[in-house]
């Protein structure tokens, strides 16, 4: 039902589009998502994009895994 | 690809180390969500970890919680030939309580049940059967029930009068609560669920450390992620100071996604509801508002609901509640299959049995 990886759109058409992962592309709806656009990543729960993953709150999500992780380092 | 960074092996080996280095006593960590309980045991996470830090799954599988009375409810609608069962694929295979029933069954000697991707295509499915009753099933959480609140919302919107909902949707905040007030209760820190973390943002978890003061973290879903988790929790507990993290932050936001969240409430209200195993919890359930009630298949078919819990032989109930552990039921991967199951937690792609023994952890 839920899928944890995000998918990319690749088009739009109202509230219906199409995104992809892997080569495989699935039909969604994005109702729930600011202007969605293409190319944007969002995570797809039952058929519906629940949120769009930007590029910057992930690098800062990354971030903060390192920041664990260089702190483990330095001990 | 940037989201192929949080399962780095370099990241992983350091905080698998560091965890297995924390001077801690025997503690246990609830995953909350289905999506984890599957991510953790593929990834193996579990055999990573020290002795004396367990994970345990809890009632975030959707299908899991459902109980069997709900099931036997929907049999006995599947058999009514001017109905169509439009359902996820992950309820199929659920055995009601009379020998040998399931949808699935049900299926292959003639009766109409669809599997669908979401609640939007059940209303297609209505337009294109208009002499036959859709009832969609109705399962899940915040994160499904706002998909389900669009489809009613387009059905009315195209006029359809041939769609309708069974509602078994359910609340994470009143489970959770039900959960920890339990005499029982002895899960030290949660790893919180990730999508429905999306919808209802960091603010919508706070009760869990300003009220009960335990230490939980939300978590994405890959394996960076949980580890990354696991050892904020520890942290929090050896340090005792309780708070609410956010790891999964590419993806949650304080607010929340307020759209999604707000549609729910729309359409539905809560209300007292059966969660299997664990019998009837106040307002934790969702039905359809009065106002919308000609979409009710509750309403529509008379389906008396029965509120009394039926013990069966399945464990499913002591395994939401981390009473158990899958591998500890003594028809696990005997009587048990996920070709044959006995119970909701075998049949689910996300129920905790089924990533047991599809990831053999034992
Ligand atoms: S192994 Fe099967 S019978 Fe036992 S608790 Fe899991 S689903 Fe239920």
């Amino acid at each position: 039902m839920c899928l944890a990886v995000p998918l990319k759109i690749t088009e739009i058409n109202g509230n219906d589009a199409l995104a992809e992962i892997e080569g495989v592309k699935r039909k969604i709806r994005v109702d729930f998502i600011e202007n969605p656009s293409v190319g944007d990543y969002v995570i797809v729960h039952a058929g519906f994009a629940i949120e769009k993953l930007e590029e910057e709150h992930a690098l800062e999500n990354l971030k903060l895994i390192k920041e664990v992780t260089d702190a483990l380092e330095s001990i | 690809m940037l989201w192929n960074q949080f399962k780095n092996p370099q990241d992983i080996q350091r905080i698998v180390k560091a965890i297995n280095e924390m001077d801690i006593p025997p503690i246990k960590i609830m995953e909350i969500c289905g999506t984890h309980t599957m991510a953790i045991a593929k990834s193996g996470i579990r055999s990573l970890l020290p002795q004396n830090v367990k994970l345990i799954s809890g009632p975030g599988c959707p299908v899991c919680v459902t109980p069997i009375e709900r099931i036997d409810s929907i049999i006995e609608l599947a058999k009514n030939r001017d109905v169509v069962i439009a359902t996820y694929g992950d309820m199929l295979k659920v055995p009601g309580s009379k020998y040998g029933e399931s949808l699935e069954r049900l299926k292959a000697i003639g009766a109409n049940v669809e599997m669908v991707y979401s609640a939007i295509d059940a209303v297609e499915l209505a337009k294109h059967n208009k002499d036959k009753k859709v009832v969609f099933l109705g399962i899940g959480f915040e994160t499904t029930t706002p998909g389900t609140s669009l489809a009613i919302q387009a059905a009315k919107k195209a006029g359809i009068k041939n769609f309708f909902v069974f509602s078994m949707h359910k609340l994470v905040e009143p489970i959770l609560r039900g959960l920890i007030e339990m005499p029982d209760f002895d899960i030290n820190g949660f790893i919180c669920p990730g999508h429905v973390s999306v919808i209802l943002g960091e603010r919508g978890l706070e009760f869990l450390v300003k009220e009960y003061k335990i230490p939980s973290v939300i978590c994405g879903f890959e394996a960076g992620d949980i580890l990354t988790s696991i050892y904020k929790i520890m942290l929090q507990i050896k340090e005792g100071n309780a708070k609410l993290e956010n790891e999964y932050m590419r993806a949650v936001s304080y607010e929340g996604n307020r759209k999604a969240f707000q549609s729910i409430f729309e359409y539905f209200e809560p209300c007292d509801d059966l969660w299997r195993g664990i019998g009837l919890v106040p307002m934790s359930g969702l039905k359809l508002k009065e106002e919308f009630s000609e979409y009710d298949a509750i309403e529509h078919f008379k389906i008396k609901l029965d509120n009394t819990d039926k013990e069966t032989a399945c464990k499913c109930g002591e395994v939401i509640k981390g009473k158990q552990q899958p591998t500890g039921c003594p028809l696990f991967g005997k009587t048990c299959t996920p070709e044959n199951p006995v119970g909701p937690c075998m049949v689910s792609s996300e129920g905790a049995c089924a990533a047991y023994y599809k990831y053999q952890v034992i």
